[in-house]
This record gives structure tokens, sequence and C-alpha cells, in this order.
């Protein structure tokens, strides 16, 4: 089995720490990626409002690349990016008519099975791996007293018969996921729902009205931190969050699944590109391990 | 207007494509559950099932000149939960297609710029070139110090590329948009750019 590693554009840019700590956490837990050469843009938000055969097309030409460069599955990390292949793969599986058309509009051959993966399903099946690591790791580290709200968003879990995942309404692997790593997943209510995707700079009051819901949800469940495996929800969630807190209420850090999964597996925060973003994580993780040396 | 596919007429796509919303939204009884879960409703002068019973009646293309379509997200929560096995999702995003193809689609101006920058720079590179793509949106909007502080802080987190990456099979992605029948200057919005021409 090889596994193709599709970046996608905010990876290589917005959400660089998004690779920069999934390649590290991939390293350490032994899984081997081969990045897909000549890879373009899945197209995300922007190509299939304009045209489904060009919204299919797009990402069905990454699918013909892995295929062509040897690899029978994808890992795509962005959840946008893992929801366009996965949602062409699903079309192209149940349209026969668009499956005969598409081969000669994208000009190569299209593999007929190629399993399209995100990075929580893939950390997921290395669960028992990271708890074992994390346990080894000799000092303590952040993930230890850390309670998290899991945010999913939509891209990961909807239409949940392209994307596969465990339940639309109420997913639980990201939640495996952060307990793998020995942190505290919390109950809360917001877990799936929108926080305006793609409107950060075209429609941002949108953005500011549904990101508020979804960080006052999360801080009155007691979560410290919000997870994400996307780099819209990241942004949307960290780079915005400034506008959507009042007076006296204390930010909450918005971390990357492979960012907490790498902490706990004690890798750097300088690794991992903890200092990349708006809301400020260190005094959160300072905090954290100053508790650890103090109990 | 857009170009469309080889071996196609504009009539023919487009009948087609209103053929599958209407395939879709005759199944809709109109329970609303949709609108309820749509994190755009409250913003939309029609919600999805306001479009839903459109496209049902036969009234497709007042559907598709409605500005409500371009304040969806596609966050499938309408199509997930849909007791019917209706896809107001699909719908929607088929009501845009048309809506460009026929040349009536209503962007607001900041969505129109989004769209058409984002897919200037997949077109000319392969793959999005943020630092690129924000510029030229900005140009296109006008919305010219929006954020000014935030690229700064971009910047200094080493999120903003200086240089696009060009994939060596731009030509490919470049061909896939023409049989797409996709020109991104088609996404021209409803305001007129206030700074002069266009980018190319």
């Amino acid at each position: 089995m090889t596994l193709a590693y599709y970046p996608g554009c905010s990876l290589h840019g917005t959400s660089r720490e998004f690779e920069e700590s999934f390649l590290a956490v991939a390293r350490h837990l032994g899984i081997d990626l081969l990045e897909l050469d000549d890879w373009n843009c899945c197209g995300a938000s922007s190509a299939h409002p304009v045209s489904r055969d060009l919204g299919v097309a797009l990402p069905a030409r990454n699918l013909a690349l892995a295929a062509a460069q040897g690899a029978d599955e994808i890992v795509a990390p962005c959840a946008a990016c893992f929801n366009r292949l996965a949602s062409a793969r699903h079309q192209l599986a149940t349209d026969a008519d668009l499956a005969e058309r598409m081969p000669g509009i994208v000009g190569r051959p299209i593999p007929d099975v190629m399993s399209v993966h995100n990075v929580l399903d893939v950390l997921a099946a290395h669960a028992a791996r990271i708890e074992a690591l994390a346990a080894a790791v000799i000092e303590p580290r952040a993930m230890a007293r850390l309670k998290v709200a899991a945010y999913y968003g939509c891209l990961l879990v909807r239409p949940p018969e392209a994307t596969g995942f465990d339940d639309p309404e109420q997913p639980q692997t990201m939640e495996t996921v952060i307990a793998a790593g020995g942190a505290t997943p919390v109950a809360w209510n917001m877990a799936v729902e929108c926080c305006g995707g793609a409107f950060s700079i075209s429609r941002t009051s949108s953005v500011v009205r549904l990101g508020r819901r979804i960080v006052a949800d999360a801080r009155a469940h007691g979560a410290e931190a919000i997870a994400v495996a996307c780099p819209l929800c990241h942004s949307n969630l960290d780079l915005r969050q400034a506008a959507m807190t009042r007076r006296g209420e204390e930010p909450l850090p918005v971390l990357f699944i492979t960012q907490l999964v790498g902490l706990a597996l004690g890798l750097s925060e300088a690794e991992l590109g903890i200092g990349r973003h708006f809301v400020d994580a260190h005094p959160l993780l300072a905090g954290l391990a100053t508790a650890d040396k103090g109990a | 207007m857009s170009g469309e596919p080889a071996g196609m007429t504009r009539e023919s796509v487009v009948a087609r494509l209103l053929g599958e919303a209407r395939s879709s939204a005759v199944l809709c009884y109109q329970c609303g559950k949709c609108s309820a879960g749509c994190p755009m409703a409250a913003e939309m002068a029609l919600a999805p099932h306001d479009l839903m019973r459109l496209v049902a009646r036969e009234r497709a293309l007042e559907a598709c000149a409605a500005d409500s379509l371009w304040l969806c997200l596609t966050c499938e929560t309408c199509s997930a939960r849909c007791p019917t096995g209706a896809d107001p999702a699909a719908v929607i995003d088929t009501l845009r297609e048309v809506a460009v193809r026929e040349g009536i689609a209503d962007l607001p101006r900041a969505i129109a710029a989004f769209h058409r920058s984002f897919l200037d720079q997949v077109r000319g590179t392969g793959r999005l070139y943020e630092a690129g793509f924000i510029l030229q949106y900005k140009l296109r909007s006008g919305a010219l110090f929006q954020d000014a502080a935030n690229a700064s802080g971009m910047l200094r987190r080493g999120k903003l590329h200086p240089l696009p990456e060009r994939i060596g099979g731009v030509g490919e992605v470049r061909a896939i948009f023409e049989r797409c029948g996709v020109k991104p200057r088609d996404l021209a919005g409803r305001g007129r750019p206030r700074l002069g021409k266009p980018l190319p």
C-alpha cells in the first residue's frame, strides 16, 4: 500500500503549521508518505459553484496523478481538499455519465479505485501507537490536563455519503485521537456547525457571527482550546477571534489536531509551528507544563 | 458568457442542469428543515426551501437570479438532514452554474471578486497563490485597506509565500477550464470595479 500525500494550497501558505505538524507527526509515527508530484489546486470553494464538471475535474486530475505515481491511497490533511477529492471520487462512482465524460475533460485516465483519507482517520488508525508513545514521554507534556473542544465543521463530515465519516451529527473520531494523546475532549454543541468557511475575507461579518457562537459554546463547556483539522476553520476561529471576543473574555487557542498530537508525542512547539497563530497558545501550554512540575 | 463544453450548445447544457435541479426539487415537501439548519438563512432573502419551491414550480430562472444563491457556503447541512433525500446544496450549485452560463448571476461584489480571483490564480498557475489572490481580491472588491493589519501579521508569522508555485501541468489545468467552459471573467458581479479595468 502506498499512501500519496496531497498538501493543497493552504498547507503551502497560510496554514504552513498544519503541514509542519502533520509531517512531523507522520515521521514520528512511522507513516510513509509520497508527496504527489505536480499536484494542482482542488478548486475548493470556487470551482463547484461555477461548474460541476470543473469541481470534479480539478480533484480528478490529482486522483489520476496519484494512480500514475503508483499510489492506491491518498491523504489530504486540509478538510476542504479532502472534501473535494472525496466528493469527486463519490460522484464519479455514482454518476455513469459524468464518469464517462471525465477522462476526456481531464485528459488522463482516472482510476476506479483510490481511497481518499483525511487526517483524522489516518491518526485514528494509529491511536494505539499515539497512546503508547505519549505515555512514554518522560516529562508529561501539554496534552495531559488539557480540555479540548473537538471542532469538525462541515467539510470533514458532509456530505456523509462522500466523506464516509463515523456519524455526521455526532462524530467521535477526533475525540478518539485527542484522548489517545492523553487530553480530555469536552462534550459540546457546535462540533459540526459551519464557521463561515470561505467567507473569511469576502463576508467577514458572517464569519464573525457564526464563529462567535462556536467559540462561546466551547468556552461555556469548559474547553481551554479548540482542535481543528481544517485551514478555513482555523483561520476563521484564530485570525477572526479578536472580533468575536468580548472584553474580559480569555481568547481560546485554536490548534490543529496534528499540533495537539505532536505535543503529546513530545515534539517541540517550534517544530509544530505553534507560534504561527494569532491567538497565542504558549501561555496555556506553558501553564500546563508548570502545573505538571508542581504536581 | 461562458463557453460550452465541446460538442454541446449552451441550451443543451442549461437544459440538462435544470433537469437535474428539478428532479431533486420535486422531492421537496416544504418542511423547512434545510432552512432551519442553514447557517446563512438569516441573511438570505430566499432561504433554501424557497429556492427549492421555485425550482419545483418551474420558476428556476427566478431562483437563478437571486443573490441569496451566492450566500450558500456549501456546508451541506441541508442535504445531510433532508428527510426526503432531496439535495438542496446540489440544487443551489446547479442554479449558480446556470446563472453564470446565462449571464444572470447577481453576485455580491465581494463574493464575485473572491471567486474570480481564486479561479484566475488556479487557471494561471495550477495552484492558489494566496498572496497574489489577496492582492487581486482587494483590487477587484475595492476593499483595499481591509485586514491591512492582519496582512503584516500573516507575513510576520510566515503565512504568506512571496512567490507563486507554478506547476508543470499548468497547460493541462488550462485545458480543463476550457473543456468545462469556464472563464473566470464571467464572474463579473453586480458592481463595477472602482479601479479602472479589471485585471487580465
